[in-house]
């Protein structure tokens, strides 16, 4: 029978580079700055990681293939280097797998680290290509995640019979809110508070997603070394942030293509949320999640995925969002360091980003105006593809 | 005796105002105000001629059984490819048998009468007992030139047969003549003419007469014995003279579109065809001229049956779908004519993979997904494992053609950020009546015009153009 990873996981030390349109960097760049910052955390040097996972999820513009991006820019000594790749859980994907590793006994000490670079594109947006495969090139809508996601709005919108104005000013709130929390984070991307006035008024990019629906793209990176409690405690962690729950559900075709999804929710995301509270022994979960980091590629994921996670009810995430339960200082704060809406979404370093926010809030590291208090257990999550057919993953860690 | 069984035609929704031409090239060349009453038929950007002539092509064939049809024949000037045969694309987009025979008719504008001919006679020789012909023009003439004034797109489609003939093919007449009164080169999109004097004096003016004298010659009849007669010819006061001098009553020549279609090339004198049969009455005699390198002319007379013909949305059903494309400068970038900037996105490379294209060919361009035989879901694209939750049968599938289904807008967007010559690109998924759903782009209609739970049905178009290539990619 299996017994899940809860508390068989310690996280000993993270990275996060700064995120950002970082021209004068190579995502190698980004990686060494990333790393340098978890191993000076763990306290361990070099040589005592014994495997690693890298995260990368844009072949073409970022640092290619295999494991040898890693091995090669680290500089770590023939050790076993899986590179992943899960859309958006790209991240979160490196972590599992380290984790896993650590959690099977097979190594004491492993090394996630996610990295992308995005910004050599020559344009906004994430690149298009053959994500979905080949056949889908010729068939799919020519499409943009944008669109892809503005749908979730117009079908919740329809079912709920929301006023899409009104509809726009809880969206609104949302980003308003991680830009508020992101303006206090010298790590973000994005420093600017923006009001909810302005991001309403925003050009359109894909309706009913203006401007400021959408997260920004950036380059960055992020790291994790995990190991199990006992070796985290004998190298001096008193009491540190453990694994509870890792989930990932993937997308069976039953939304895209069978009759059964109403197009306003992500139920990945709501199979991916049950399976780590139950592994987290979560039983409710808006009283017993501190804060969250949500994937917000679009303000509108993050209002469903309020409704999947179960923290609002279904229906009723505007009513929450309205009154500030989202907020930094509200009941469940979300986005805390400013979210994808500010850090951008370099696919592969996304994840680790988020469980370095919360890493970071539950050790209480931050300055007082950003500090969640005394926050137990946070909640990552990452939505890779698109409503209908995608890849989620849910991190739960606490203490 | 062969005959037209059913008829179908194809006229583009947005319509350009001819002064709405000159008012932007009239500058340029001031003797196109003569050309500029009425409007045109302008083909939306996701159209061409194969798409236009595949719709006719639908409309034609309506409820009638695809897998009777032993023949297709697709007739144009402006077909996507040179060398790849297009009626085969239109055959499999038709989900015709695979052993269905079939041609391209192009280089004159009378091609459209020839695929027709040839179809009635290939019929008539009994070795084929039904065949469709589908003929679909997209011209261009050069900005501010009088072809762009008179050119308009559409397509039209006819299905011959033996059983159930609305209009009997009596005999026809052709004329060949290398008489280069316009032309086109291999290397060129933009149609070249000579003086219209001469066309209208030596073309018009002689040919015509003289094939409709080697038809009636042929079948022992007068012009006074036809009701219709019904000639192709792009000149206003040509028709006019034409018609005194055949003496033939006025109210007997059959408009020819020109104010609200403009001259659609192969397909024209076939369009004003399917106008006459939606005009006629049992009884009826119908000559049918065309006219490019020559002249065919053909006999029809209209049977009982064309009082149960019904359904097809025909010229005037696709006349009275109509929406001005208000701006002169959007029609010059949909048809390519001016270099304009569409993003860096847009110049992503793209590989057509054509033995993957071959593989999936029928779900492609049929748009064929698959019914599950235990469960009876249907699932596009065609699946192995039934998607169905409760089912995961494995090979238990049916083709299921999706192109002749409706269905419903589940959700939908208008996209600015996707590289689009109409921004926005609306695209959203589509939940089919009969189970089935699917992701698709939204085309002819506006951001303003989606709703949730709106009806759509499916329309054949050009998906994308890879210029590194030269490739032409079609889906639904």
């Amino acid at each position: 029978m299996a017994t899940g990873i809860r508390d068989k996981v310690a996280i000993l030390g993270m990275g996060c580079c700064r995120f950002g349109e970082r021209w004068e960097a190579m995502a190698e760049d980004l990686m060494v700055e990333a790393f340098q910052e978890a191993l000076q955390d763990a306290g361990i040097e070099k040589k005592e990681i014994q495997a690693a996972w890298l995260g990368s999820h844009i072949d073409e513009i970022n640092v290619g293939k295999g494991g040898l991006p890693l091995a090669s820019t680290l500089k770590l000594p023939f050790r076993p280097v899986t590179r992943v790749e899960n859309y958006c859980a790209t991240g979160t994907e490196a972590f599992r797998g380290a984790c896993y590793a650590v959690a099977s006994g097979a190594y004491d000490i492993c090394l996630a680290l996610g990295a992308e670079k995005l910004k050599d594109t020559g344009y906004g947006g994430l690149p298009g290509g053959a994500a979905f495969g080949q056949l889908n090139r010729l068939i799919a809508p020519n499409a943009t995640a944008p669109g892809l996601f503005a749908q979730l709005a117009t079908s919740y919108f329809a079912k709920y019979e929301i006023d899409p104005a009104l509809g726009k000013k809880a969206l609104a709130h949302i980003s308003a809110k991680s830009h508020a929390n992101g303006a206090m984070n010298p790590k973000a991307h994005l420093h600017r508070a923006v009001t909810e006035e302005e991001i309403i008024k925003a050009p359109m990019i894909a309706y009913p997603l203006g401007l400021f629906d959408c997260c920004g793209v950036s380059d960055g990176s992020a790291a994790a070394i995990v190991t199990t409690p006992e070796i985290a405690r004998s190298l001096g962690k008193k009491d540190p942030v453990l694994v509870k729950g890792l989930a990932i559900a993937v997308s069976s075709g039953e939304e895209a293509i069978y009759t059964n999804w109403d197009g306003a929710h992500l139920e990945t995301t709501y199979r991916a949320g049950q399976m780590a509270f139950q592994e987290a022994g979560i039983k409710n979960p808006r009283r017993e999640i501190s804060m969250m980091e949500v994937h917000d590629c679009f303000s509108i994921t993050e209002l469903t995925v309020y409704e999947d996670l179960q923290i609002s009810p279904r229906g009723r995430a505007i009513e929450d969002i309205r009154n500030g339960f989202y907020d930094l200082k509200g009941q469940v704060p979300c986005q805390t360091d400013g979210g994808l809406k500010c850090f951008g979404h370099p696919i592969g370093a996304s994840g680790l980003r988020m469980l370095y926010e919360m890493y970071s809030q539950l050790l209480e590291r931050w300055p007082e105006e950003r500090r969640v208090k005394s926050p137990k257990i946070g909640l990552t999550h990452n939505l890779g593809g698109i409503p209908s057919n995608n890849v989620c993953s849910v991190a739960i860690i606490g203490r | 005796m062969a005959g037209i069984v059913s008829f179908g035609a194809y006229v583009p929704r947005y319509r350009l105002k001819r002064m709405s031409i000159f008012q932007s090239m009239g500058w340029l060349n001031p003797a196109t105000i003569m050309l500029s009453q009425g409007e045109k038929a302008v083909a939306n950007s996701d159209e061409d001629s194969l798409t236009m002539a595949t719709a006719a092509g639908l409309d034609c064939l309506g409820s009638i059984d695809r897998s009777a049809v032993d023949a297709l024949f697709y007739a144009s000037t402006t077909m996507p490819y040179l060398e790849r045969q297009n009626a085969g694309i239109i055959a499999t987009a038709l989900n015709l048998r695979e052993d269905v025979r079939s041609a391209d008719f192009s280089g004159a504008l009378k091609a459209g009468t020839s695929a027709l001919i040839s179809a009635l006679e290939a019929v008539g020789s009994k070795n084929v007992r039904r065949a469709l012909v589908c003929a679909g023009d997209c011209r261009l003439g050069m900005m501010g030139s009088p072809q762009e004034m008179i050119f308009g797109d559409g397509a039209a489609a006819f299905l011959i047969g033996e059983k159930d003939v609305i209009a009997e093919f009596k005999c026809s007449s052709s004329l060949t003549c290398d008489f280069v009164d316009h032309y086109r080169g291999s290397k060129t999109p933009f149609d070249r003419q000579w003086e219209d004097r001469w066309i209208r004096d030596l073309g018009f003016d002689e040919f015509i007469p003289k094939v409709i004298r080697n038809l009636l010659q042929k079948c022992n009849l007068k012009l006074s014995d036809f009701q219709k007669l019904i000639f192709q010819c792009q000149y206003d006061g040509e028709r006019k003279t034409l018609t005194k001098k055949l003496n033939m009553d006025p109210a007997r020549i059959q408009d020819p579109l020109q104010g609200v279609i403009g001259e659609t090339g192969t397909a024209h004198s076939l369009i004003m065809l399917v106008k006459a049969l939606e005009e006629a009455k049992p009884g009826d005699k119908l000559l049918v001229v065309s006219f490019g390198s020559g002249c065919d002319a053909l006999f029809f007379e209209v049977t009982e049956k064309i009082k149960e013909i019904k359904g097809n949305l025909g010229v005037q059903g696709h006349l009275s779908n109509r929406t001005e494309l208000t701006s002169y400068q959007k029609y010059a970038v949909f048809r390519g004519m001016v270099p304009v900037d569409l993003g860096l996105r847009a110049e992503e490379d793209f590989w057509t993979r054509w033995s993957l294209v071959w593989r999936k060919r029928k779900a492609i361009f049929g748009l064929v997904g698959s019914k599950c035989k235990k469960c009876g879901t249907p699932q596009y694209p065609p699946q192995r494992i039934c998607v169905n939750p409760a089912c995961g049968a494995i090979d238990e599938m049916d083709d299921y053609p999706f192109s002749d289904k409706k269905g419903r807008i589940l959700s939908y967007t208008g996209d600015m950020l996707a590289a689009s010559s109409d921004p926005p690109e609306m695209y959203g998924s589509v939940q089919f009546d009969g189970g089935g759903r699917c992701m698709m782009n939204f085309t002819d209609c506006t951001l303003n015009d989606l709703k949730v739970g709106m009806p759509v049905s499916l329309s054949f178009r050009l998906k994308y153009y890879d210029p590194k290539r030269d490739i032409h990619g079609y889906f639904w």
